[in-house]
């Protein structure tokens, strides 16, 4: 699904990515985790096309596709989804054109029909209830006043409609109560297919007792210090990061 | 030019200007005599120091005169919303046209007219009204404009009763005005308890025409009384459009204006309001899309005269190409005017490098339990937003124009009545190309 092999990249002249390797494969759930200033909101927004970064080495593979190739609209058609950090609020468009615009190019992208907005409602109301939300929302302005945790779910929704081959989920968790928590959690959870993958992102433990990964990745200063599996984010959780990044300090 | 305003005045007998009613002569000959005095305004003068009105100065305006019996009512189809049961009033080159206009079903108590037969029949309704919210001393236009008016929309509401469809006031401009000055003169007077929902539009036949169109409005809102006005300025982009509007609130009244403007190569509107009692509100939206060499100038003006008053204006702006947009906003609060809560922003987006904005508040407070604020803007679309939609996968520059219509859309949203904020939204999105 996803092949990354030595990728550098830089914001301005501060290089924050020193060469990242890592492969996930369909049906696989990755948890890349680190302290706050590793990179793994970079390594997320990188990934997703954001022009603040320029790659400055190596390669990702997406599907046998050259990503760093393309736009991120193109990345997007292509079913990667970055459930963003930060969501933006955009006043005077609704949830509900904002969200059907997205699903009909990528639609169109694909060389499908695109729907009209009595059949988009139907799809609408099913996804509603992945996420445990009336259709009011979708008359409001997309993100606009919308709390952290309604703006988080509304990232998990826009992911149940848009339905990406790899989604990638940067800090999905901060912000969240433990209700909006488990909401998130439920429907992230329920969109996991053997022919899908996710990348979760997260500097807690917290969410991964609710998307179990199947790899945890630890980020440090712009690499990755180590892999495992599920069982380290628990000694992550117990040991702090300080151990990681004292060991790579000493080791190079 | 001047000189030639005060012959035309003077040779005007047996036109119709030299009609109305015999108190209304003095009050025309105030106004061109002042005109004589002033002229136009010089460049030195503040309020129209961003404003280049030298093609108006230095061009020789013909007075426009009708050309209505070439036009049929599907050629005003693009203009009308798509309402046709609404009672529209239709004026071709500044004449009234019956055959084009039509009258819908009225409530008892409304009157709609034409400002010419009203001023033939010299009804009780002008004399405290007509020119008395205007004062010819705000601007050297409006002296000319109450020296030759002889057209426009006449709109009364009497107290109480609800004009439940709006009355539109369409005035249209053909390729037989190339040239020609038209002085449109609008009166709307709604009065105690009363609500009504006015447009008036300025639209064109004749894209490519350079005109000159030069309108006056003055409202009279009662006790009371809610009103709504949508102003649509979509002249030809090679015309000169220079209008004001005058409006005058009584206690506990509501007026909430609307001001789109898109046409003209240069388009300069003022809004006038004047609160003359206490528990007033005003709501002053405008949107103004430019593109080419066009300037929008938008002035506007609110005069907090009486306490406990509320006052919310958002105007906000489009521009490409080399366009140029002006916003003055001023707001007046008397030493008694006591509990003024005034909002004022001015938001300006830039598609082009060599688009300009001149941006200038002008808040003159006098009380000091008041609420005022003001801000301004000037910028670019969002980077992260455009990412934000291009992650979503929308192509970037779909993703702009979707930007670039939100920006818009949170000013036509607060259109209340519906059909009108509809038809406003699909004039934009024309303009935009779609999203």
């Amino acid at each position: 699904m996803l092949e990354i092999t030595g990728l550098r990249a830089s914001a301005g002249d501060k290089e924050i990515l020193r060469g990242i390797d890592l492969t996930v494969n369909a049906g696989e759930v990755h948890a890349v985790m680190g302290p706050n200033g590793s990179g793994k909101s970079t390594l997320a927004q990188v990934l997703a096309g954001h022009p603040a970064y320029t790659v400055t080495a190596g390669s990702v593979l997406y599907r046998g596709q050259d990503l760093l190739d393309m736009e991120p609209e193109e990345r997007a058609q292509a079913g990667l989804f970055l459930a963003f950090q930060y969501p933006v609020e955009i006043p005077g468009v609704s949830n509900a054109y904002f969200l059907r615009a997205a699903y009909n190019e990528i639609r169109k992208a694909r060389g499908e029909e695109e729907i009209d907005s009595m059949d988009f409602i139907d799809l609408l109301e099913e996804k509603l209830k992945l996420v445990e939300w009336e259709p009011e929302i979708m008359s409001r302005a997309v993100n606009s006043g919308f709390s952290g945790g309604e703006k988080k779910r509304n990232e998990i929704l826009q992911m149940a409609v848009l339905d990406p081959a790899l989604a990638i989920l940067d800090e999905t968790d901060s912000g969240l109560d433990i209700d909006a928590l488990r909401i998130v959690a439920a429907g992230v959870n329920k969109l996991r297919r053997p022919d899908n993958a996710t990348v979760v992102v997260t500097h807690y433990q917290r969410l991964l007792n609710y998307i179990v990964p199947d790899y945890v990745h630890v980020l440090s200063n712009g690499r990755i210090v180590k892999s495992g599996g599920k069982e380290l984010a628990l000694e992550l959780e117990a040991r702090g990061y300080e151990w990681l990044e004292d060991a790579v300090g000493a080791a190079s | 030019m001047t000189e030639a305003f005060v012959q035309e005045f003077e040779a005007r007998a047996g036109t119709a200007t030299a009609e109305g009613p015999e108190w209304l002569e003095p009050v025309r000959r105030a106004a061109i005599e002042r005109f004589a005095r002033t002229g136009f305004p010089p460049a030195r003068d503040e309020e129209w120091r961003f404003t280049p009105i030298a093609p108006i100065v230095q061009g020789s305006w013909r007075p426009a005169g009708g050309g209505a019996a070439e036009l049929s009512r599907a050629q005003l189809s693009p203009f009308v919303f798509g309402h046709t049961d609404w009672t529209t009033l239709v004026f071709v080159n500044g004449v009234f046209s019956d055959a084009l206009s039509s009258v819908g079903a009225l409530p008892p108590g409304v009157r709609v007219a034409s400002l010419a037969e009203a001023l033939r029949s010299n009804g009780g309704l002008l004399h405290p009204h007509l020119t008395r919210h205007a004062p010819i001393e705000i601007s050297p236009f409006t002296a000319l404009n109450t020296a030759f008016f002889a057209e426009g929309g006449l709109v009364h509401v009497a107290a109480n009763v609800d004009l439940s469809a709006p009355v539109h006031l369409l005035f249209v401009t053909t390729v037989e005005a190339g040239g020609a000055v038209a002085h449109p003169r609008n009166l709307i007077v709604v009065d105690r308890g009363a609500r009504a929902s006015i447009i008036e539009s300025y639209v064109t036949l004749a894209p490519g025409q350079s005109y000159w169109n030069n309108p006056v409005t003055e409202v009279a809102v009662g006790a009371g009384a809610w009103v709504e006005h949508t102003r649509i300025q979509r002249e030809s982009e090679s015309a000169y459009h220079v209008g004001i509007t005058h409006v005058d609130q009584q206690r506990d009244s509501h007026y909430r204006s609307f001001s789109l403007s898109m046409g003209g190569a240069l388009a300069r509107h003022n809004l006038h309001v004047r609160l003359n009692d206490e528990n007033i509100e005003t709501l002053m939206y405008g949107l103004y899309l430019t593109r080419g060499d066009q300037v929008a100038d938008n002035h506007t003006a609110i005069y907090h005269d009486q306490p406990n008053c509320r006052s919310w204006e958002v105007y906000k702006g489009i521009l490409d190409g080399h366009s140029r947009a002006v916003f003055n906003g001023k707001v007046f609060v008397k030493p008694e005017a006591q509990k003024t809560d005034a909002k004022q922003t001015n938001r300006n987006l830039l598609l082009s490098d060599w688009a300009r904005v001149n941006t200038k508040p002008q808040l003159e407070i006098f009380a000091d339990d008041v609420k005022c604020t003001h801000g301004a803007t000037v910028g670019r679309l969002d980077e992260v937003a455009r990412f934000y939609a291009r992650s979503r996968g929308i192509p970037a520059a779909a993703a702009d124009r979707l930007l670039t219509y939100a920006f818009a859309a949170e000013v036509v949203d607060e259109v209340a009545l519906a059909p009108v904020r509809e038809e406003l939204d699909r004039l934009l999105l024309d303009r935009l190309g779609g999203l």
